[in-house]
């Protein structure tokens, strides 16, 4: 019963601000002067061919009509045009890029396995890192690991995963020749590839995330250490692995979570920049091609789908942490 | 002001903590350091003119006789030679000193001004969500949730796209940093005045008549000038860094204009040939990064109580 007033109430407000961040998103982009069937519309470019056009992107109408077709899209799926030309785009559709001749649903559908590889193994990678860096330094406070690991992620807090990811390549790719320089292998064609082609990237998108993780989990630690209830454990005669295990690490862990899903739209950014790093074909390029070329049903539907993307992730980290932490869940 | 505020008693005078709070930071070497570094590269940026003239170069002069027929400078180092310092940028044959140089400027000029503006919407929004509460505390509270959350990234890399060109970028750069930057500061704001608002001296105002501007500006706000003035600096180096990242992906400040950024962005291509010209941007955009991070760092141990002795 709990649990589903808690999804219930989860689900509505996801869905508000799922409608709110499209609605404002849509109209920023649709009110600003630029003009897609302009762009599409070939030479010569005669009035007539430019309305067609126009009208065959729907871009006749005023854009709240475009926003109300675009939200239909998602859900039932669109057809541009009319007759023999028509093109469909099936659900959920994000949009039509009228440049590619594809929807860009399936453009996204092509692209997200090079993101997703990127931004959950280097947050898999940041979160061991970081929590056990913090843990360790929090335990052994003031001692050789703790400077150590605060030095470094003063450091890692400062340089930009861009420029670690260069330095990188020139180490570990080009003088010591032990990793690929660039590019992506499908994890279903080659799982070895894929992992040695994704070592380096992980490591350059973990580096930054983990020092403010070390920082925060080395914080929290030793807030709970001085609680009564750790010094209780520790009379109680636990060992201390048990103490730091079970009764620390245990309460440490909720604001890192709370602060994860907080992070999870940095991360889908910093994958961006990785992707750009080490030229791997990712939902990033996919973006940054649609700006050069002013691809705007693309940009939109992109920009869209990682803020839904994000939400809904948002939503999944809420729920759970409403599940493990039942004073939440109010 | 009305006459009946004068009889509002004075918000407590601190003077002894804030002399030790000096002393603190004084006493932190790391800080120190990262202060002066600043100090050097604030200096740098309004002096980039002097400098260039006194190095006799310029950031758009084109110097193809540095070059190789490939485009890569000649000799050691990038091209390092009397005449250019840091050597010279591959294909252009620019001076790589004058760019460093002027990219300081760019830099410091986006971070700082971004700063400014998200910390004069964090702290006008925090502070009256704290103060007046109800419907308008919460709206705020939920609008922040979002935006914390959002792939803010993504969004700004679209908005370059279709922006009109008349607009001039870095000003962009500002707006649309401040927009997705004020939320952090706000929120601490709004929690120091949820905390402050219930304090004896402010009550006491309230009761004997003083109105809402006299609390915000006369009571509240100077009791939360140290908290700002932390965040505000802490903030700095995660907007230059952001301002750099845009710069990067080719979305931030357009040619011909220096930017660390972009440099970097341009050395990816050249990391093989010619590292040097990825080496002193970059040392650049990390060093100044590193210094504002370890005075904020000294900053926010030295004046925020809640931190104080967590951090060392």
């Amino acid at each position: 019963m709990r649990l589903a007033r808690l999804i219930s109430g989860r689900l509505l407000s996801m869905l508000i601000t799922l409608l709110v961040i499209s609605l404002l998103t849509y109209a920023v982009f649709y009110l600003l002067p630029s003009d897609p069937a302009q762009l599409s519309c070939g030479r010569p470019c005669t009035p007539e061919r430019l309305a067609d056009a126009r009208a065959f992107m729907g871009f006749d109408r005023s854009w709240l009509q475009q926003y109300l077709g675009f939200l239909g899209g998602i859900v039932a799926g669109r057809t541009f045009g009319s007759g023999a030309a028509a093109v469909h785009c099936a659900a959920p559709c994000f949009g039509y890029s009228f440049r590619l001749n594809e929807s860009v649903t399936q453009l996204i559908v092509d692209r997200i396995p090079v993101t997703f590889s990127i931004a959950i193994g280097a947050a898999v990678l940041w979160l061991i890192i970081g929590v056990g860096a913090g843990v360790l330094s929090a335990v052994r406070r003031g001692g050789a690991i703790d400077r150590t690991a605060m030095t470094l992620s003063t450091v890692g807090v400062s340089a930009p995963s861009y420029l670690v990811g260069l330095l990188g390549i020139l180490l570990f790719g080009f003088t010591l020749d032990m990793v690929p320089v660039t590019g992506y292998v499908p994890l279903t064609e080659n799982p070895v590839q894929w992992l040695w082609h994704l070592v380096l990237p992980w490591v350059v998108l973990a580096v930054l995330s983990a020092a403010v993780y070390a920082r925060l989990t080395r914080g929290q630690m030793l807030e709970v250490l001085s609680e009564d209830y750790i010094r209780t454990a520790r009379a109680k005669g636990l060992r201390e692995w048990r103490v730091i295990g079970r009764h620390g690490l245990r309460n440490v862990l909720i604001p890192v979570v709370t602060v994860f899903g907080l992070d999870l739209g940095t991360l889908l950014g910093g994958a961006v920049i990785t992707e750009r790093v080490f030229s791997m074909p990712g939902l990033g390029s996919l973006l940054l091609d649609a700006v050069g070329n002013i691809d705007l049903p693309l940009i939109v539907g992109i920009t869209l789908f990682s803020a839904f993307l994000i939400i809904l992730a948002n939503f999944l980290v809420d729920l759970v942490y409403g599940v493990l932490d039942p004073r939440a869940a109010r | 002001m009305s006459t009946d505020t004068q009889l509002a008693p004075p918000a407590p005078a601190r003077p002894k903590k804030s002399r030790n709070s000096w002393r603190r930071l004084l006493a932190d070497r790391w800080a120190v350091a990262g202060a002066v570094v600043v100090a050097f590269f604030l200096l740098v940026a309004v002096a980039a003119p002097l400098l260039c003239a006194i190095a006799g170069q310029d950031p758009y002069t084109y110097d193809l006789d540095a070059l190789t027929e490939a485009g890569a400078p000649i000799g050691f180092g990038g091209g390092i030679s009397a005449e250019h310092w840091f050597g010279v940028e591959p294909m252009t044959g620019r001076d790589l000193f004058a760019i460093v140089v002027h990219g300081a400027r760019t830099s410091l000029l986006v971070g700082v001004g971004a700063t400014a503006v998200s910390v004069f919407l964090g702290v006008l929004i925090g502070l009256t969500a704290g103060f007046y509460g109800g419907w308008y505390d919460r709206a705020v509270s939920r609008v922040i949730d979002v935006l914390l959350g959002f792939p803010w990234l993504i969004f700004v890399i679209a908005l370059g796209a279709i922006v009109p060109t008349s607009l001039p970028k870095p000003l962009l750069l500002v707006g649309v940093l401040a927009i997705f930057g004020w939320t952090s500061i706000a929120r601490i704001v709004r929690s120091q005045t949820l905390v402050l608002k219930r304090r004896t001296f402010v009550v006491a105002s309230a009761a004997v008549g003083a109105g809402p501007w006299h609390l915000l500006t006369r009571q509240l706000l100077p009791n939360l000038s140290a908290t700002i003035i932390v965040y505000a600096t802490i903030q700095i180096p995660s907007m230059i860094g952001a301002e750099a990242a845009l710069s990067f992906l080719g979305v931030g400040v357009p040619p011909p204009t220096p930017a660390w950024g972009r440099s970097i962005g341009d050395a990816v291509s050249w990391v093989q040939t010619d590292p040097m010209f990825l080496v002193f941007p970059g040392a650049a955009l990390f060093l100044v990064t590193l210094a504002f991070n370890l005075f904020g760092d000294g900053l926010r141990d030295a004046f925020d109580p809640r931190t104080r002795g967590l951090n060392r």
